[in-house]
């Protein structure tokens, strides 16, 4: 075959940091050009594929951050440094940064919904995406359960960090309780002026863009994630489909506006 | 453009011809096969001779798997290593098909060929090796409403034929199988389409489905009638939903194949996802997914409807769901009415 879009490349593991029990974040060499937002198919012969987002890159890396929750994701927590993935991607749209450069950037993430928007966040810090101003609200189950704990002084350098967790817990002096009521609490002096970015679990996405539209933020200016079960990245094994959407190719990074009208 | 007239003996003499150069694949019957005891199974298959193509019977399972099996070999792997699974036959295939099902194959390139921009290799490679020899259909079968759907002429095909109590009528359309026609009678021979089906659907012309049409009752009465076995998906000619898996061999986990298998929106777990959620837990709402998707939004995304209205789903369904029927309920409730 001239051209197999199935067929993956190997990219060699350059790092492992564990980020709780069950999630950790890869660091893989590979030279390919992406955006923030883009997932790749990443796969082990002999065990299976699955989507995952990008949680951080550069001009020769990628770094992947998977929870362990099946075949795969399991087999991946078992690799070493210098073992390869399998890849094949960039897949869907990323988000959209001429939109967001210069603007009033607003994140609310969700759990493991904070990798697909950490490479806005970095973007800010390192100058690729120069914003106007950052605000991020990450919202994470337990202490035990935070993604990128060891960045977050590094990202308040830049703008204004609330971290979460759902429950008041021990040894914990932050802020707690669900995004949804931190995004209540949250002053805008322009809310048709803020970029709002929403990544989390369906239910929480749910009720957090609620909270957001509450604010006063046009439809327009919400953007959010989609997560579907995939089997190609390529449009044509149909699992990721919404009416007339392919989460894998028109997504899956959608406006609010147009993904209100995608009825499962 | 020619057309030729043959004795049914003469024909089987040049069906012979045929398949010494080309893989011959139509509907062809497996008594006792069926579905029921004491009925005969009719699917495609490869023809070995002339008496083998079934033209009384629709056949209940779709040509689709001449291009996408039900379950086709990606990759091998030794090791790490990713080889493409060869193809298993490099023969050019004829099929043996009524106007309907061509149509059906313009919608599978659709989505194989054209959705995303990507070409699928995988179903290329058949696609390309496929002539459409066209079985004219003097009537229509049961359940079938392809009249409603459009799909009743078709244009694209090597080969048409008639085939009548004692002659077989040819026109042949693409000059490589005009030498192996030639001894026929000449003819002025042209294939005539079904106009009415005795089922008729009124098909929805809408841009925009209302929310309420998805949130509707009358999707209710499938969560119970439907039971999820996938066979409306599978029998389609158009549903080209699949998943991949990886397998290795029990004697060396060195070694393995990546495939994919047909997959469809009524089977549980097509949704699954990590975390425990899922979409469309109830059989109402596959119902509506599939029908929407066969009926409204493929055409907004392709310009023309999905079903092509052969009336397999309704052919196969063990709890004598009618899509047909479904298809109209929509219509109705579209327009206000009673949806019942
Ligand atoms: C665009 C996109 C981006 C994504 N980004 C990320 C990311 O950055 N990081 C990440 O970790 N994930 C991400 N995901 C999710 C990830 O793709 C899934 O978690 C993946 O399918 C897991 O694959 P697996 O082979 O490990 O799990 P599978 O074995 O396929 O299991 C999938 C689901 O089935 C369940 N399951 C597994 N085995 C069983 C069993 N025996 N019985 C019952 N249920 C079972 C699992 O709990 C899980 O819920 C993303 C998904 C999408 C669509
Ligand atoms: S939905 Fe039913 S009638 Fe339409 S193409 Fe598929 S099997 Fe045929
Ligand atoms: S064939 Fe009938 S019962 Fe089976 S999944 Fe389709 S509609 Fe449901
Ligand atoms: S993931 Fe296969 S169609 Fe989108």
């Amino acid at each position: 075959m001239k051209e197999n879009p199935y067929r993956p490349f190997p990219a060699t593991i350059t790092g492992i940091k564990a980020e709780t029990d069950c999630e950790f974040t890869l660091t893989v060499a590979a030279s390919v050009a992406m955006m923030p937002g883009q997932f790749f198919q990443v796969s082990l012969p002999k065990i299976g594929e699955a989507p995952i987002s990008i949680s951080g890159f550069g001009p020769d890396w990628i770094q992947f951050t998977v929870r362990a929750v099946g075949r795969l994701t399991n087999a991946l927590q078992e690799l070493r440094t210098g073992e390869n993935l399998f890849i094949r991607g960039p897949y869907g749209t990323g988000f959209p940064l001429d939109t967001f450069r210069g603007s009033n950037l607003a994140i609310v993430a969700g759990g493991s919904g904070t990798a697909p928007v950490r490479p806005l966040i970095r973007g800010a810090l390192d100058g690729t995406l120069p914003v106007r101003s950052l605000r991020v609200i990450a919202g994470f189950k337990s202490k035990e359960s935070l993604l990128f704990a060891d960045e977050f002084d590094e990202w308040r350098k830049k703008g204004e960090v609330l971290v979460t967790i759902d429950k008041p817990q021990e040894g914990w002096d932050g802020p707690s309780g669900l995004v949804t009521e931190h995004i209540r609490a949250m002053k805008l002096d322009d809310p048709a002026d803020v970029q709002f970015v929403v990544v989390g679990p369906p239910v929480m996405m749910k009720f957090a863009v609620a909270e957001v539209r509450l604010l006063g933020v046009p439809e327009d200016n919400i953007w959010v994630s989609f997560e579907r079960l995939m089997s190609c990245g390529l449009g044509k094994c149909g699992h990721c489909k919404i009416d007339s959407a392919y989460i894998c190719l028109d997504g899956p990074v959608f406006r609010f506006s147009r993904a209100a009208g995608l009825i499962d | 453009m020619y057309s030729f007239s043959f004795s049914l003996e003469e024909f089987s003499r040049v069906f012979d011809a045929l398949g010494e150069r080309y893989a011959l694949s139509g509907p062809r019957r497996f008594p006792g096969k069926g579905r029921f005891s004491g009925t005969d199974l009719v699917k495609y298959a490869p023809l070995a001779s002339f008496d083998e193509l079934e033209l009384d019977e629709k056949s209940g399972m779709s040509p689709k798997s001449l291009v996408f099996p039900p379950d086709e070999t990606t990759f091998y792997f030794n090791g790490d290593e990713f080889t493409e699974a060869p193809l298993e036959d490099e023969r050019e295939t004829v099929v043996f098909l009524r106007p309907c099902d061509i149509n059906g194959f313009r919608r599978l390139d659709a989505i194989f060929l054209e959705n995303g921009g990507t070409k699928d290799p995988y179903y290329m490679r058949r696609r390309e090796k496929l002539h459409f020899f066209m079985i004219e259909c003097a009537t229509s079968f049961e359940n079938c409403f392809c009249v409603s759907m459009g799909s009743n002429v078709a244009g694209e095909y090597a080969v048409a034929l008639r085939f009548d109590q004692d002659s077989v009528l040819v026109q042949v359309k693409d000059e490589r199988f005009a030498g192996l026609f030639a001894s026929g009678a000449p003819s002025a021979f042209t294939p005539e389409f079904v106009r009415e089906n005795a089922r008729n659907v009124e098909v929805p012309d809408i841009d925009e489905m209302p929310p309420e049409l998805f949130l509707h009752p009358l999707w209710d009465e499938y969560d119970a009638r439907c039971i999820a076995c996938g066979r409306c998906n599978t029998s389609c000619v158009t549903c080209t939903c699949f998943s991949t898996r990886d397998i290795f061999y029990a004697d060396s986990r060195r070694s393995g194949e990546r495939r994919r298998v047909w997959d469809g929106c009524h089977l549980d777990g097509f949704t699954d996802m990590a975390g425990g959620y899922s979409f469309r837990k109830k059989k109402g709402e596959r119902m509506r997914f599939k029908t929407f998707h066969k009926i409204y939004d493929f055409k907004k995304r392709f310009g023309y409807n999905m079903c092509v209205g052969c009336g397999r789903c309704d052919d196969v369904c063990p709890e004598y769901i009618s899509f047909a029927e479904c298809i109209n309920k929509v219509a109705a409730a579209l327009k206000g009415g009673d949806a019942k």
